[in-house]
């Protein structure tokens, strides 16, 4: 479950204040898919940030299955996504030098669960198709494969939840449609709540809830096309 | 934050990061290399001295003095030779030969020997085996130098003195000498007996007694010391064991090491700045990196731990590499080294040298790399998200401000450490401090002033290229700290290097008297001076030189003042005990001024004008320095000893003196009229032009006063220019691994913008830029930095040498304008093949390549 209240970032912009986010109230049910959608500088990505703890709020809170994650500071925020968060990025962010076994191991090392570790990180690769790229570097793979291991990686620690930053942004609509039903299937298997913010409208169609940003508020907020597993209503001033 | 995971992350990083930090492993190993190969190199010496202490001595113990052995040391001589020990006696003297078969004539020296000297080693002669002819009668053996200098082969006459002899053979080595000693002073092999029938040992001729003993038990020669020791103080000689004499010598070498040391430890610290550029580099590369991490849960010192254990692993394979390379080294400093040392080097691995060396890269590798490791913490999750995000630097950071101080105090301590003495090493560490710092203020205000003068009238690439120089992420203070620092070591050495030889031309050359003439008998002055050109006789300046000890001051002998025992200061037992050559004159030097007192024409002193009433007795004015070591003032009596007889003298002022001016000058000058009855010698200084007219003097000279002994300056200079380009090769030998530091850190240096630099390249190709216009905004830029940078290195440099020129040398200083713009122009020629170098992937590169971030 994540609880977002009068959440607000505003950033010095050549010495004035500029306002992203606009007391923006969100809730997200446990296991639901939910699309942040808007123009370029709605907030999208901001609200992302903030939702996931990599950034401070200048205003209100977020709670993460009950945890109020502005409480914690930084290193305690980093523990918490290294156990229930997962990321998948628009530039994938595979680690150059490392292999794709050892990228999809970073987030179990970083758990510091090593028994079975291997196992279950080829397991994730091999469910995305890449069960014979283990010893491949990022650069050695295209890129719908590296995202293919971006995916085995967000999922690598069983996240409760996972935020997805445009992630087919980088590729072309064929391999973008692939990667998106590896996301649901995962999704639905690992009982995961997912955020994906994206550009992409049909893509956003997808999920179970479509929230839609504009100049740094919540301009609508309406079921997808995706199975209406849960809908929860949203407000924003 | 988790242990496991950065020591495995550091791991698998590394397999592909070498590449990137080559620059970072090659400046701590040239660094490592240095300090190596000096520390192994100065145990290499220690060694090889110690394992030949007896064969450097020739012996196990020297007795040595400048005066003849008295009966009561000859009495010691013969129980010590008595109970089977060997005793062999050196007197050596400085001569006029003269070689009739060329003419020429020269002063060397003349080395007289009884016994078997050396008892240990062998001499190497030409013929071999001919050491032992020069104790017969009518004999000589000679060093290679004298061959050429009077033109003459083996069987050819020498007329040393009184004495005609004939050439036997040649000594191409004794092993007692050191490397520099025959090109100081050449010498001549007679036995005693001719030297006394030469009549070189006139009154008042200066020579030095040795005598050698062979006492190879340990114990007995110690047991001699014990036993004589106050005879041989008495008669004021010298008893020096063989090991004494090693010991010596190699911590002379030390001292000198230590001194190179420091040279190397300059090449370390560049090198530590270059570690510092080129994780500066790594670490943004790896930022994006970092972000991720964070976003999967890293903790903030996760990524730190990580990467200081790889700056670590990578220090210690650089270290490693560096202790390879210094043992290399190590092998080559005897062959550069040659002229200086005093014994045949044997090298040998030194694993102390080896460790310290490991342990000493290791540490700066650390120490510098912490500081832009430190940025690692700051990294923020959302650079992930957003590449374009830096987050915000933390105002009051404890541990950023840990990691200076420690930084500062690793380089004091090094700096003490390998410093001669902690007075050089807080100097060193002192100066640093002051150059980094200005230049690091330069830098800073060149990027404040360039952002307001760029010039708005020239070309496109002009302006871009100058306004590089203030963009963000500019590199200008670092370049200007790598490109100043280097010019200013250069520089310093250069401009203290070129007023020590002004000095010496100064003191040597045009215009400056050039023969210096001594032991001349009263009685044959006129006769000298008439030898002269009628038009240079005027100006030949005669000096007499008056032998005399102190018997008295203030009536107490030096035995007492030596012995009191109430507690104020006593007078140091050199300027008590020496021989003094005191002099009579009526007016000050050309080089001494008048501090206290007054002259006798009634000059006042500079700092104490009084004016002493001797009561009738004469005065003496002494030196300030040997002055204050006798502890005598003003009005105080001493009474010398000359010949036996007390000639009681009140001091009635003290001069300043610069001995380094070539002239004849004196602890004391007497008034005119006292010690009339004294006996003495006269010294003479003479000015002779042309090297014609100089050998022919000599020649008549040598003809008609044989005892008389004319020192031609000029063969001085030569010696001293020998010694100091041993020298000099020595510290340029080390200063390239300086220059190759200052090289990397340049690279460094460049290669921080360098990813900007080909982007921003890449754009302007793409907005139709021709290569040759992104070359000029290229050239630009590095011809900006390099000429400001280098000519604030050099303005710094100036005014080091400016310091350090008059006060550690006392020189005057000058500038030397041409080797400034030698130097500026290299370095600047430099900093724009670097960069351009550095660059030639942008370039070469297709834009389209470097926007989609294809790998190179």
């Amino acid at each position: 479950m994540i609880v977002a209240r009068g959440l607000e970032k505003t950033y010095m912009s050549g010495g004035k204040p500029l306002s992203v986010l606009k007391s923006v109230d969100l809730e997200v049910e446990p296991e639901s898919f939910v699309a942040v959608v808007g123009p370029s500088g709605s907030g999208k990505t901001t609200l992302l940030g903030l939702l996931a703890g990599l950034d401070d709020p200048s205003a209100g809170r977020v709670q993460l299955d009950g945890t109020d994650i502005f409480a914690l500071n930084e290193d305690d925020r980093a523990g918490f996504r290294a156990e229930r968060v997962g990321f998948v990025f628009q530039t994938f962010h595979l680690l150059p030098t490392l292999t794709a076994l050892e990228n999809v191991l970073v987030p179990l090392e970083l758990r510091g669960s090593a028994k079975g570790a291997r196992e279950s990180a080829s397991g994730l690769l091999a469910e995305v198709g890449l069960g014979d790229r283990l010893d491949h570097y990022p650069a050695q793979l295209s890129g719908g494969e590296q995202q293919r291991v971006a995916l085995a990686r967000a999922f690598a620690n069983e996240p409760r939840i996972l935020f997805a930053d445009e992630p087919t942004g980088n590729l072309d609509q064929e391999t973008g449609g692939t990667i998106v039903a590896m996301l649901e299937r995962l999704n639905q298997r690992g009982r995961t709540t997912l955020v994906m913010v994206t550009h992409d409208l049909s893509l956003a169609e997808r999920a179970h809830r479509v929230v839609r940003l504009a100049d740094g508020r919540i301009v609508e907020d309406r079921p997808g096309a995706g199975p209406h597993r849960v809908v929860q209503r949203t407000t924003s001033e | 934050m988790n242990g496991a995971f950065a020591f495995r992350l550091a791991m698998r990083e590394s397999r592909h990061g070498l590449r990137r930090v080559g620059i970072y492993m090659a400046s701590i190993s040239l660094g490592v290399g240095a300090l190596v190969s000096i520390h192994s190199f100065r145990d290499d010496v220690a060694r090889s001295v110690q394992d030949q202490a007896e064969i450097l001595m020739g012996a196990n113990a020297r007795l040595s003095g400048s005066q003849a052995v008295s009966d009561s040391v000859e009495a010691v001589l013969d129980s010590v030779s008595a109970a089977g020990h060997g005793v062999s006696r050196v007197t050596t003297a400085l001569s006029m030969v003269l070689a009739p078969v060329s003419g020429d004539v020269r002063l060397l020296q003349v080395q007289a020997f009884e016994g078997g000297y050396p008892f240990y080693g062998s001499v190497r002669t030409v013929p071999a085996g001919v050491w032992g002819e020069h104790l017969r009668e009518g004999r000589v053996l000679a060093d290679p130098a004298v061959l050429t200098q009077l033109a003459v082969a083996v069987g050819d006459t020498l007329v040393v003195g009184r004495a005609r002899l004939v050439l036997a053979g040649v000594v191409e080595n004794l092993p007692t000498d050191l490397g520099y000693q025959a090109a100081i002073g050449p010498r001549v092999y007679i036995s005693q007996a001719t030297l006394v029938s030469a009549g070189l040992l006139g009154f008042g001729s200066l020579a030095r007694y040795e005598v050698f003993l062979r006492i190879p038990d340990q114990d007995a020669r110690r047991l001699v010391r014990d036993r004589y020791e106050e005879v041989f103080q008495a008669e004021d000689l010298r008893y020096t064991l063989a090991e004494e004499q090693a010991q010596r010598l190699s911590n002379g070498i030390r001292f000198l090491g230590r001194f190179l040391a420091l040279v190397g430890l300059g090449a370390l610290l560049l090198g530590g700045v270059g570690v510092a550029s080129a994780i500066h580099v790594y670490i943004r590369e790896k930022r994006p990196s970092v972000a991720v991490l964070r976003c999967l849960g890293a903790r903030q010192w996760t990524g730190f731990v990580a990467y200081l254990l790889q700056a670590g692993g990578l220090g210690f394979l650089g270290a490693a590499g560096g202790v390879v390379l210094g043992v290399g080294v190590q092998q080559l400093l005897p062959l550069v080294l040659s002229d200086l040392l005093p014994v045949e080097v044997t090298t040998r691995f030194s694993p102390g040298s080896a460790l310290a060396g490991l342990g000493i890269g290791v540490w700066v590798a650390l120490i510098f790399a912490l500081i832009p490791l430190l940025e690692i913490r700051d990294v923020p999750p959302l650079q992930a998200l957003r590449q374009d995000f830096e987050g915000s630097r933390r105002g009051w950071d404890p541990v950023r401000l840990g990691a200076y101080a420690a930084l500062a105090a690793s380089v004091l301590a090094l700096c003490l450490i390998e410093a001669p003495d902690p007075e050089v090493g807080l100097a060193f560490a002192g100066s640093l401090a002051v150059t980094v710092s200005l230049l690091a203020g330069v830098g800073w205000a060149l990027v404040r002033l360039t952002k307001r003068m760029v010039p708005t009238r020239a070309s496109y690439p002009v302006r871009q290229g100058v306004s590089n120089l203030f963009r963000p992420h500019n590199q200008t203070v670092a370049v200007t700290l790598s490109l100043g620092f280097g010019a200013f070591i250069v520089g310093t050495v250069l401009e203290v290097q070129g007023n020590l030889e002004d000095d010496l031309t100064l003191s040597f050359g045009e215009g400056q008297p050039n023969v210096l003439l001594f032991d001349i008998q009263p009685d044959q002055l006129d006769g000298v001076v008439g030898l002269l050109p009628v038009d240079l006789r005027e100006a030949a300046e005669a000096s007499p030189l008056i032998p005399a000890r102190i018997g008295a001051i203030n009536g107490r002998t030096p035995e007492e003042l030596r012995s009191d025992t109430t507690g104020a200061p006593r007078p140091e037992r050199w300027a008590l005990r020496r021989d003094y050559r005191n002099t009579v004159r009526a007016g000050l030097g050309g080089g001494e001024t008048l501090v206290a007192g007054r002259w006798w024409d009634g000059t006042p002193g500079r700092d104490d004008p009084r004016d002493i009433d001797t009561g009738g007795l004469p005065g003496v004015s002494l030196e300030v320095e040997v002055a204050a070591d006798l502890r005598v003032g003003l009005g105080d009596t001493i009474t010398w000893d000359v010949s036996g007889i007390g000639v009681p003298s009140v001091v009635t002022s003290l001069r300043e003196v610069d001995w380094q001016r070539m002239e004849p000058n004196f602890f004391a000058v007497l008034e005119p009229g006292s010690l009339a009855d004294a006996p003495r010698t006269m010294i003479m200084l003479a000015r002779l032009s042309d090297p014609g007219e100089r050998a022919a003097f000599q020649r008549s000279l040598v003809e008609s006063f044989p005892n008389v002994s004319a020192l031609d300056v000029s063969r001085v200079q030569q010696a001293i220019d020998t010694v100091l380009g041993s020298v000099r090769r020595a510290v340029g030998f080390l200063g390239t691994f300086s220059a190759l530091a200052g090289i990397l850190v340049l690279m460094g240096a460049l290669a921080t913008s360098r990813a900007q630099r080909t982007r921003e390249g890449a754009l302007l190709k793409t907005l139709g830029a021709r290569r040759h216009q992104v070359l000029a905004v290229l050239l630009t830029e590095y011809v900006a930095l390099g000429t400001l940078a280098t000519a604030t290195g050099l303005v710094l440099a100036v005014l080091g040498a400016a310091l350090l020129v008059p006060n550690a040398f006392g020189v005057p200083f000058r500038p030397h304008p041409r080797s400034l713009l030698v130097i500026w122009s290299a370095v600047m020629g430099l900093t724009v093949i670097v960069g351009l170098f550095g660059s030639r992937s942008l370039l070469a590169r297709p834009p389209l390549a470097v926007l989609r971030d294809v790998p190179e």
